[in-house]
């Protein structure tokens, strides 16, 4: 570690370090070099990082546990689905399970691609961004699913990628999906329900190709309140491309959810929303930078969160439109509903723009249930707990209107109404 | 069936409800009448039990039991059902998600089977027929982008869907042209039976043109000052409030 980091290291960057040296000849040497280089200029972020003033991911992190290496990792043909289940460390597919992928979709592990150093896919693993904790993954990756999508192919079935509980561990996966011009796909990435102490840090990329068209569902399951995971989205979308990205969250422990989009071609399309549920003591970050570098972009964001308990929920969305990206049209809502007294909500959308001829507009609100509107509920026989989870899940729902697939949205749905029902038992 | 004694409600600091008294027997239409600031909606309110209207004396029974120490919802299982002068929108909240639930709360409290889908789905699509409320509306968000007269009409099937014991309208022809008013007085006049009753607010003799009472009830100043017949109802069209509004005549 260099001198500057070195004045402050601590039980966690020493652990850290440590993991780096085992990993530093694991593939993409100089990828990881790199990676470790910028994230040990300053090391885990803390408040006087300015993109995570909110969260304290230094304080959160005081002991970094060591990966447990273990097999597991597995791809099914489940239900209506292409399963890719990632355990926390090699992911080790059967060719059987592998040969059942549809036509068109090539599945891998990341780290049998790096030892090949398939150059298609050194290229796009590692997007340009400046956030050291995406920097630490890409040095301390361990494994992760690649999937490659022809160009052109139209995979109907939704590949899912899904990172299997940890405990008492941490975990570092990457995966990536290459997503060829004009080809379409849906993406399931999914996390479950945490086991006591899980630490995460995951990142998804996606290379979306011109013309391609991407529809993305991420959903968190909510993990112990001792659980800290950083879940990483980078992605990049070619011309005429489109993403429709959706993530739900609901807590547990502290969850740090990053976007970094960067719409690179000419009229392109990018959606982002998501619902955040929190209670008790969770922290959930929700931090995006959505770059427009090419004319005739457009971007929308709609987020949701809901806070009960003690809980402090945060969201940083940042639209920046660089020069020459005239035409630029972009919308960002955040709104953020409070249950209880004790409930915080952080709410900071940005926008910079450099370009002229440009429709860029942000909104946010931060409010409580409408007793008019629990009244209403109520004098139709409606009790009081139901009543508020009825308006919780038309808040919630109007963020996944944008999830196109009926069988997915109805999965959200379920999500919601699971923590509905905890909270409703708690009372 | 309702009979309310001497109630006395007050909202924050003011007092609205000054010893109200009225009785209201099951199959009857009682209208109850009077100037704006009368105290009509407050009524209504303390009648539905919401929050903020604080009943400080007397007492209101539904067959003879009260109900004053009971939740909105509970109120609305024993019967109870009040017709909004204005409907709330409530986005994110489908229309029918919220009938179901509603209808089935409604069920579960007096220990009624929960209703199948398709039995819901059916009495929905009767009433509404009725209603003129299209399916357009029931796919939407409850009331929302609705325009007035859609509102009331999804009152009145929200009405007829749960069949209470006792509806009560308030000022329901405010915001509405004479079709929908026609066809929001045709779908409480379908629910007159003799062992329900209704309480129907206005300002205005017009509704009452639509929806027969069989007693009027004039209230000014938060009491009942004079009950009579249909006549009575005649009587404040041609002469006003100014009869009831104590010194300062308007």
């Amino acid at each position: 570690m260099i001198d500057a980091a070195s004045r402050h290291r601590s039980a966690a960057d020493a652990t850290l370090a440590d993991l780096f040296a085992q990993r530093r000849s694991d593939g993409a040497a100089d990828l990881r070099a790199r990676a470790w280089e910028a994230f040990s200029r300053e090391g885990l972020p803390n408040r006087r990082v300015e993109s995570w003033r909110y969260t304290d991911l230094r304080a959160a992190l005081l002991d970094v546990k060591p990966p447990r290496p273990r097999g597991g990792s597995y791809v099914e043909l489940a239900d209506d689905r292409l399963r890719i289940a990632l355990t926390a460390s090699e992911f080790a597919a059967h060719p059987a399970a592998l040969a059942a992928a549809p036509d068109g979709v090539t599945i891998s592990s990341l780290r049998e691609e790096l030892a090949m150093r398939n150059p298609r896919v050194l290229a796009a693993l590692a997007p340009a961004c400046d956030d050291p904790v995406v920097a630490l993954n890409a040095a301390l990756m361990q494994d992760g699913a690649v999937a490659q999508i022809a160009p052109g192919a139209k995979i109907d079935r939704p590949i899912e990628i899904c990172v299997l509980p940890l405990s008492e561990e941490s975990s570092f996966t990457r995966s990536l999906v290459l997503l060829g011009a004009g080809a379409q796909a849906t993406i399931v990435e999914s996390y479950g329900v945490g086991a006591l102490g899980a630490q995460g840090n995951h990142a998804l990329v996606f290379d979306i190709g011109a013309g391609a068209k991407l529809d993305h569902v991420m959903n968190a399951a909510s993990a112990s309140a001792d659980s800290v995971r950083v879940i990483s989205l980078l992605t990049t979308l070619g011309a005429g491309a489109s993403l429709n990205s959706f993530c739900l969250i609901r807590g547990g422990g502290l969850l740090r959810r990053q976007i970094f989009a960067r719409l690179e071609g000419e009229g392109n399309e990018a959606v982002f929303s998501g619902a955040t549920l929190l209670r008790g003591d969770d922290h959930a970050d929700t931090s995006l930078t959505i770059e427009h570098a090419a004319p005739g972009g457009k971007s929308r964001e709609r987020f949701r969160t809901i806070v009960d308990g003690r809980a402090t929920g945060v969201f940083q969305g940042k639209v920046v439109v660089r020069p020459g990206a005239r035409k630029t049209d972009g919308a960002m809502q955040s709104k953020a509903l409070l249950l209880s007294p004790s409930a915080t909500m952080n709410n900071k959308p940005e926008l910079e723009i450099y370009a002229d001829d440009v429709a860029c507009g942000h909104g946010a609100t931060t409010g409580r249930l409408d007793s008019d509107l629990l009244f209403y509920l109520e004098s139709r026989g409606i009790p009081p707990m139901e009543a508020e989870a009825l308006l919780i899940e038309g808040f919630a729902g109007e963020a996944f209107e944008s999830v196109a697939d009926e069988a997915l949205r109805d999965e959200l749905s379920r999500g919601v109404s699971a923590w509905l029902a905890l909270r409703t038992l708690e009372r | 069936m309702l009979q309310i004694n001497n109630l006395y409600v007050r909202v924050g600091t003011r007092e609205i409800l000054k010893g109200l008294t009225l009785a209201v027997k099951a199959g009857e239409v009682a209208a109850i009448m009077g100037p704006n600031g009368a105290g009509k909606s407050t009524l209504s309110y303390a009648i539905a039990g919401r929050e903020g209207y604080e009943v400080t004396q007397g007492e209101v029974l539904l067959d003879g039991e009260n109900i004053l120490g009971l939740e909105p919802h509970e109120r609305a299982a024993k019967g109870i059902f009040l017709a909004f002068q204005y409907p709330v929108e409530i986005p994110g909240v489908a229309t029918m998600t919220f009938l179901k639930a509603a209808m089935n709360a409604q069920r579960r409290a007096r220990g009624e089977d929960e209703l199948q889908t398709p039995d819901f789905m059916k009495r929905v699509r009767d009433a509404a027929g009725k209603l003129g409320v299209s399916q357009d509306m029931l796919r939407r968000p409850l009331n929302c982008g609705f325009s007035g007269g859609e509102k009331k009409r999804m009152e009145a099937l929200q009405m007829a869907l749960l069949a209470p014991r006792l509806g009560i309208l308030d000022e329901t022809d405010s915001g509405l042209d004479i079709d929908a008013l026609r066809v929001v007085s045709e779908g409480v006049n379908a629910l007159r039976s003799k062992d329900r009753a209704f309480l129907v607010i206005t300002h205005y003799q017009r509704l009452l043109d639509y929806i027969k009472p069989d007693t009027v009830h004039v209230m000014a100043d938060g009491r009942i000052m004079r009950s009579g017949g249909p006549q009575l109802a005649l009587e404040l069209e041609e002469r006003g409030y100014r009869d009831y509004l104590g010194g300062e005549a308007a």
